[in-house]
């Protein structure tokens, strides 16, 4: 293929080694201005590592990296800063305590004789923002500011320092569909000044969406490299776990049983008295063997609806509850544990696992009471418990010893899970099962909530993924600021009708108090 | 897994190295025992905290050796006293290894201490009660106040820093209060302003005493007790599971139906629990009730945690590890004085070799 331009960055037989390991081996990688190339491949794989030789993490690889046909050898982040090389990690790198202009000038103070020019600052920020579109003030506290917002501003920070190559890992995970939206338009106009930009996702419909250019890693190698035009998504998945897959997930609905929850009238208040309530009249009901998906934007309030089932949020959630039809309170989450419910919550590094802990520990622990006697552990039936239990959902590690800090995403989270299927829940609330994890650790997960359902157990689901959602739910709620909007069966949910329902205004009109 | 309908289809686990699949499919957690893995599980224990914690023992036992004030350092004698004066300290530390796992501190045990090293001098001096009474008595005083601070701390999320620093001036304060500012010991005043002295009771003697043919102070065999129930409560019971959890990642810890609120009182308890049994030592030792006794002691007991390696962020560490840091200190401190060593240079000295451990301690990615 012809192209105007030299490449901004290029790498050419790269390779990483930890101590003997081999992480990656012999990739090449250029980016050229102007066009948005997304690093594919499974967890583990090798693209963290790749971004952080781009970043200047690490220094010690074999091979040679070109920026603007100059080579170079990084030893450090503010040394990629300074050739227009810039990340936006997962984890952002913003003060929350510190405003949006002293984030953007952070390490880079405009300033007289020492003293910050605030001013000079804060004009200069409002112009990026303008420029870029994002809708923030360069006054406002960054942590006021909502987390879609933050990344934007992440990136200005970015543009601030002229950078060239913008490298994003997995900048949507915790942003909602219009948030992404807008993210997407701001990498559309990054793309019209010629920066170049390498984003990770494990998102299909985004990789859709957005790609000019593939590359695809599997176990540190290079599979490929082309155009987005000559790799349709199944091709993909296939190029990135090395066989081709038929069919992304299929959902095997058993008959279902005999109602296991039904909620009326289902509040959660804000947090303060005048805050509005999180989740407001809400009735739903879910049998034996279901999957009932809920979807809505970010902050519609289906997270909360599950954690105020779950007894979260204590007294704050109110409404009418029946477990297999007998009336139930449930304050704590004790309590809804004692009543055969369990909730995977959507951030499994910040509410789910304890990471210094070990695979077992962390597995036993909503369940340590079975495994003690008088508060004395009975260390050898946990220690079966848990090898039963982690064998069934596949986690694999070396030992179950092992801190759960130190496992990929995937098994990170079938961790969480067996936690949870330890005690026999009859109701799984799943709140963004996989999220973060990867296609063939999704694809199991997919398949043990299908074995779930069949012997019996209700599913509630979260998804941010509109795919996931169609494929696995039985029947589909949608909400919108804390109400039901609309209700499909599974067979008639469309995502253009969904997304209607999650961003229409509630049918009730909302009355001011 | 042999209940698959013939309309689905299992996927392979991709990913994973297939050598370790089983026929069934089912993907079976490796064995790390295997062999020629022994060098590698050699080098990767090398790296743990405890063998950290090994090496700046056997480095200060090292020092030792070579500067060894003429032999002096080699007589049990001189083990036994090194042991005896830790034990205050490595009492304290066992409490405040609790409460660092859950990512806590507790900075009033040296003044709880005090209070309780008070009480329980006035109570068998003063009062001339019996030491079935006394011992349980101070012992409840101790975990009264640590299940205050503890309550200020999980009950209404003070930090533990803050709320910690309140109860240490606060229980300084009613030490002195309750004593009169003077330290309760067997000379009583009389009306005229003279004084008659009483017999020490026989508890303060008996704990005051060794064992084992005098190699062996009681005060240590009291610090094996509280080491061995603090190890106990960590490692086999559900308490101490709970403990870790809430230092590791406490929302997730509350979600899995830990309960925080009681177990968090539960560590702050213990902590002054164990701070009232040094408090008794202490003042058994004292033959009064000092109340200004353990200024500073609460900062050696942390120093004693930290040196062992268990995380102030909470969530890793071990009874183990503090009691190595307790030797490492204890030694050290008893070279430093063998060899004469001044005041002054003894506490530079002394901050240089916590930094250094620390250093050492720090856990590498």
């Amino acid at each position: 293929m012809d192209r105007p331009h030299d490449p901004l960055l290029r790498l050419v037989g790269v390779g990483k080694k930890f101590g003997t390991v081999e992480v990656l081996r012999n990739v090449d990688l250029s980016i050229y201005p102007g066009e948005v190339h997304i690093l594919a491949g499974e967890n583990g794989a090798g693209k963290s590592t790749l971004v952080k030789i781009m970043a200047g993490v690490y220094s010690d690889y074999t091979g040679t990296m070109e920026v603007a046909g100059r080579q170079v050898r990084l030893s450090s982040p503010p040394e990629a800063t300074a050739m227009g090389i810039s990340v936006i990690y997962q984890e952002l790198s913003l003060v929350s305590t510190m405003t949006v202009s002293d984030n953007i000038f952070l390490g880079l103070f405009l300033h007289r004789a020492g003293f910050v020019r605030n001013k000079a600052q804060c004009d200069a920020t409002k112009r990026l923002l303008a420029k870029l579109g994002v809708q923030a003030l360069p006054e406002q506290r960054v942590g006021d500011l909502p987390i879609a917002t933050r990344h934007l501003i992440e990136i200005a920070k970015a543009m601030s320092r002229n950078a060239k190559v913008i490298i994003m890992d997995e900048p949507t995970s915790a942003l909602n569909v219009q948030e992404s939206e807008k993210l997407f338009a701001l990498i559309r106009s990054l793309k019209s000044n010629g920066c170049g930009i390498i984003y990770i996702s494990h998102k299909m419909e985004e990789i859709e969406q957005l790609a000019d250019r593939i590359t695809v890693l599997r176990d540190g190698m290079l599979i490929g490299s082309v155009s987005a035009a000559e790799l349709p998504t199944p091709k993909l998945i296939h190029w990135m776990v090395g066989r081709p897959m038929e069919q992304q997930f299929s959902r095997r609905a058993p008959p279902t049983g005999k109602e296991v929850l039904r909620i009326e009238r289902f509040c959660v208040a804000g947090p303060l008295r005048r805050h509005k309530p999180l989740v407001q009249e809400v009735a739903l009901s879910i049998r034996q063997g279901e999957i009932l998906g809920i979807a809505g934007l970010e902050g519609a309030g289906n997270s909360h609806l599950l954690s105020g089932l779950f007894g979260v949020y204590g007294r704050r959630a109110t409404g009418r509850v029946w477990i297999e039809g007998k009336p139930v309170r449930i304050d704590r989450p004790v309590h809804a544990m004692q009543q055969g419910m369990a909730l995977l919550t959507n951030d499994r590094k910040a509410t789910g696992l304890i990471l210094p802990m070990s695979i077992i520990a962390n597995i036993t622990l909503a369940k340590l009471r079975d495994f003690s006697t008088a508060g004395w552990r009975r260390t050898a039936r946990e220690t079966r418990a848990a090898h039963e239990i982690a064998r069934a959902l596949r986690v694999r590690a070396n030992s179950l010893r092992m801190e759960v800090g130190k496992l990929s995403g995937g098994n990170q989270q079938k961790v969480a899970l067996a936690k949870w299927m330890l005690l026999n829940p009859q109701l799984l609330l799943l709140d963004e099962p996989t999220r973060g994890v990867d296609v063939g650790a999704k694809r199991e997960v997919y398949e043990l909530m299908n074995q779930w359902t069949a012997r019996g157990i209700a599913i509630i689901l979260i998804t941010s993924e509109m795919s996931e959602l169609l494929a696995m739910s039985d029947r589909i709620l949608v909400m919108h600021r804390g109400r039901i909007t609309a209700e499909f069966s599974g067979s008639r949910a469309t995502p253009q009708a969904i997304v209607n329902a999650a961003m229409a205004p509630p049918v009730e009109k909302e009355i001011p108090s | 897994m042999n209940q698959t309908t013939p309309r689905s289809n299992t996927p392979a686990p991709a990913g994973g190295p297939s050598k370790s699949d089983s026929p069934s499919g089912a993907v079976v957690v490796e064995n790390p025992h295997e062999g020629g893995r022994r060098v590698g599980a050699l080098l990767h224990w090398m790296g743990t905290p405890v063998a950290r914690a090994m090496a700046a023992l056997l480095l200060v036992l090292v020092l030792g050796t070579i500067f060894n004030a003429n032999g002096s350092f080699f007589k049990i004698a001189t083990q036994r006293d090194t042991l005896r004066e830790v034990s205050d300290y490595g009492i304290l530390a066992c409490g405040m290894t609790l409460v660092i796992i859950t990512g806590g501190i507790d900075l009033s045990v040296g003044s709880v201490l005090a209070l309780v090293g008070v009480c329980f001098s006035i109570m068998s001096i003063h009062w001339g009660w019996s030491a079935w009474i006394v011992i349980p008595f101070s012992l409840l005083i101790g975990a009264a106040v640590g299940a205050f601070s503890g309550g200020l701390v999980a009950w209404f999320g003070i930090q533990p820093f803050i709320a910690t620093l309140a109860m240490m001036v606060f229980a300084r304060g009613l030490a002195e209060y309750i004593s009169g500012n003077m330290e309760v010991s067997t000379a009583m005043a009389n009306p005229d302003g003279t004084y008659h002295y009483v017999p020490v009771p026989a508890i303060f003697q008996s704990i005051n005493s060794s064992v084992l043919g005098g190699y062996l102070a009681v005060v240590t065999v009291i610090l094996m007790f509280c080491a061995a129930v603090a190890w106990l409560i960590l490692s086999r019971h559900r308490w101490g599971r709970y403990l870790f959890a809430i230092g590791g990642n406490e929302e997730a810890a509350r979600l899995s139906g830990v309960p925080v609120v009681g177990a968090k009182i539960g560590a702050y308890m213990a902590s002054g629990l164990f701070a009232a049994v040094a408090g008794i030592c202490q003042a058994a030792q004292e033959q009064q009730g000092d109340p200004r006794a353990g200024i500073g002691s609460e900062l050696t007991a942390i120093a004693i945690v930290v040196i062992g390696g268990t995380s102030l962020m909470g969530g890793r560490g071990g009874m183990g590890l503090t009691l190595l840091g307790m030797l490492t200190i204890g030694y050290m401190e008893k070279i430093l004085s063998l060899n004469a060593v001044p005041d002054a240079g003894r506490l530079m000295l002394t901050g240089v070799i916590i930094v250094t451990a620390v250093l050492a301690q720090r856990r590498r990615e």
